[in-house]
């Protein structure tokens, strides 16, 4: 990511602020399709004329239990890295 | 980007590269979910591609397409509530 503030839209508040959300909403969706590229590898089977509810508590738990994995990765690598150990 | 490094813009100025801006992540969007759409829906539909799309591929393109469209919209709301939530805890 470039750093906005080495332009002089950085010193332009209004620019500043609107491109920090636009920012964040990029992420956002970014994210979003990540999600459904696996998940939709994991749940959905053969695409029918609706997603069945099988399918839609398979991508809901998905997106829920990979949050939950970076989350509990992210602490434990934190908890790591105040040891001093795991990386040598 | 030179001209953003040359003083100030206009409002009308400023307004214009919002917009572009908008624009163009916009577009990006939507050719990340076309390439996406396309790649996974050749996986489920064209198991051996023959010398043209018969109608019952073509058929099962159009309901991926729109199976793969509401599961984005699935995980998007997930996502959204999940953050949400994780906000509220902190």
């Amino acid at each position: 990511m470039t750093d906005l503030s080495d332009f002089s839209a950085g010193k332009d508040s209004e620019l500043q602020d609107f491109l920090l959300v636009e920012k964040q909403k990029a992420q956002f969706h970014a994210q979003i399709h990540e999600f459904n590229d696996f998940c939709w590898d994991k749940c959905v089977d053969k695409p029918g004329s609706k997603l069945d509810s099988r399918t839609e508590t398979c991508l809901t738990n998905c997106v829920e239990r990979f949050i939950d994995v970076s989350l509990l990765i992210t602490n434990r690598f934190a908890q790591m890295l105040e040891k001093g150990g795991g990386m040598h | 980007m030179d001209s953003l490094s040359t003083g100030s813009l206009s409002g009308a100025q400023k307004e214009e590269l919002m917009d572009q801006v908008k624009q163009q992540i916009a577009i990006a969007n939507a050719q990340e979910l076309l390439t996406k759409m396309s790649e996974k829906c050749f996986k489920k539909c064209i198991n051996k591609p023959g010398t043209a799309l018969d109608n019952s591929e073509q058929k099962c393109i159009a309901m991926c397409m729109d199976r793969y469209m509401d599961s984005w919209n699935l995980v998007s709301r997930t996502y959204s509530s999940r953050i949400q939530r994780e906000r509220n805890n902190m």
